[in-house]
């Protein structure tokens, strides 16, 4: 399978890549890993008139600790992750999604700021960055922008990004206090997208209770979706058994499922509770160790 | 446009359209057909080439994308009439039935053991899980690369 015609540009620096950009407007996108643009673009599904390949633009592979924050350039490979001492250090979510995510082979090419920026409901870093309060940055010829994950993700495959900018930086808060994340997904088999994915978060205050905390769940709405109630039963509260049956309750009633060949609406919110429940008691030893 | 490819050792310069496929280029440029297109859409892995060392679905990447890089097919394996370790076991074992998936599976296995020369069955799984064999079950497949490592062939039989 052939894509439509394309223009094609390599650029070396940030500043070029913007003027293309700049000037081609809508009928450009951005090529990263292209690990989902390019099936889409087979398929007949995207057909950009303009491609910016940024995989040669330097600069953008690093994985960093500053001032309190994860930062990861926007070409950091899904496999950089999975192979970062630092990341399995400093965030236990992170850590437990990416060898989930696609397949080894897909892992070597695909990058987190295009998987962000796909915005594909059923991705996993999406939900993973709204459980961790994840931004992104994206810079333009006007210069740079800083926007949460909860807000770059509008719709199913669309974000807030405008024309001519690029996601250039993915940035996660580090936990100052106790903490424990997990990432549990439920998938057919190596390469499937998720049947459900949840994301689960949280920190200890110096009382044990809970002082902050994040659930995020995928493919279970057109949409990654934060599970804001089911974060605020746990605020507060000491961690236990009961406790997160009820947040993981309320995190059900926050999926909005479909059925289809991965299963039926009912079993993937059954999924949801039973994996909330786990993630969070996969965050209380972590927390606790 | 211009690009040139290292493929298999040998560095040489075409001129492509963007958007053929690095898969395509290799077959019908470079007229390299050991790689071979299954889906076509990402999934089965049996299109993998190495791109710089590390294995890449080349069905899921331009041509054009490889400018100035190495690339390694199945035919880069062998070197002066010898088979690679990786292609012995594969013959060995009887890693293969019909073939289709083998060149990618042996590609895939050189890059594991170049980076991991010791590789559990869990390690070796994992890193073929994006490759589709339909006719073997992977058990030969997972013994030959164990052979290939050194770690004998008999051993957990």
């Amino acid at each position: 399978m052939y894509p439509a015609r394309f223009d094609y540009d390599a650029p070396t620096t940030l500043d070029e890549a913007l003027a293309v950009l700049a000037e081609r407007g809508d009928e450009a996108r951005v090529l990263a890993g292209g690990q989902s643009l390019i099936p889409m673009m087979k398929l007949r599904l995207a057909t950009p008139a303009a491609l910016v390949d940024i995989n040669r633009l330097p600069g953008l592979d690093h994985i960093d600790e500053v001032d309190g924050q994860l930062r990861f350039g926007a070409l950091v490979r899904h496999n950089a992750i999975v192979a970062s001492a630092l990341v399995r250090d400093r965030n236990a979510v992170m850590a437990a999604a990416a060898p989930w995510i696609a397949d080894p082979l897909v892992r070597n090419l695909g990058t987190i700021g295009g998987s962000l920026a796909h915005a594909d409901p059923e991705g996993d870093w999406a939900s993973v960055m709204l459980a961790c309060r994840g931004e992104v940055v994206a810079t333009s010829a006007g210069g740079e922008r800083v926007i949460p994950v909860s807000e770059l993700i509008t719709d199913m495959f669309t974000t807030s990004l405008q024309p001519g900018e690029i996601l250039t930086e993915v940035r996660v808060p580090i936990a100052s206090r106790p903490s424990g994340g997990a990432y549990l997904k439920l998938e057919r088999k190596v390469g499937d997208y998720a049947t459900v994915a949840v994301a689960t978060r949280f920190e200890l205050d110096g009382d044990g209770r809970i002082a902050d905390a994040g659930i995020a769940l995928t493919s279970v709405a057109p949409i990654n979706v934060q599970a804001t109630e089911a974060e605020q039963a746990l605020i507060g509260e000491s961690p236990s058994d009961e406790l997160f049956a009820e947040a993981a309750e309320r995190a059900a009633q926050a999926a909005n499922p479909r059925s289809d060949v991965r299963g039926s609406a009912e079993y993937k919110r059954q999924v949801v509770r039973v994996y909330v429940r786990r993630g969070l008691a996969r965050c209380h030893e972590l927390a606790a160790a | 446009m211009e690009i040139t490819v290292t493929i298999n050792g040998a560095a040489d310069t075409y001129d492509v359209e963007p958007w053929v496929l690095l898969a395509d280029f290799i077959r019908t440029r470079a007229g390299l057909t050991g790689t071979h297109i299954g889906c076509d859409t990402t999934s089965c892995g049996v299109c993998t080439v190495l791109l710089d060392g590390k294995p890449v679905k080349s069905c899921t990447l331009f041509a054009v994308q490889a400018d100035g890089r190495a690339v390694t097919t199945v035919e880069g394996l062998a070197q002066n009439g010898e088979l690679d370790p990786i292609q012995q076991a594969f013959k060995e074992c009887h890693g293969l039935q019909c073939g289709f998936c083998t060149p990618a599976m042996m590609l895939v296995s050189r890059a594991l053991l170049d980076a991991n020369p010791d590789p559990s069955e869990d390690d070796i799984r994992w890193a073929i899980s994006g490759n589709l064999c339909r006719c073997t079950g992977y058990v030969n497949i997972v013994k030959a690369v164990r052979q290939a490592a050194g770690a004998g062939a008999t051993e957990g039989d």
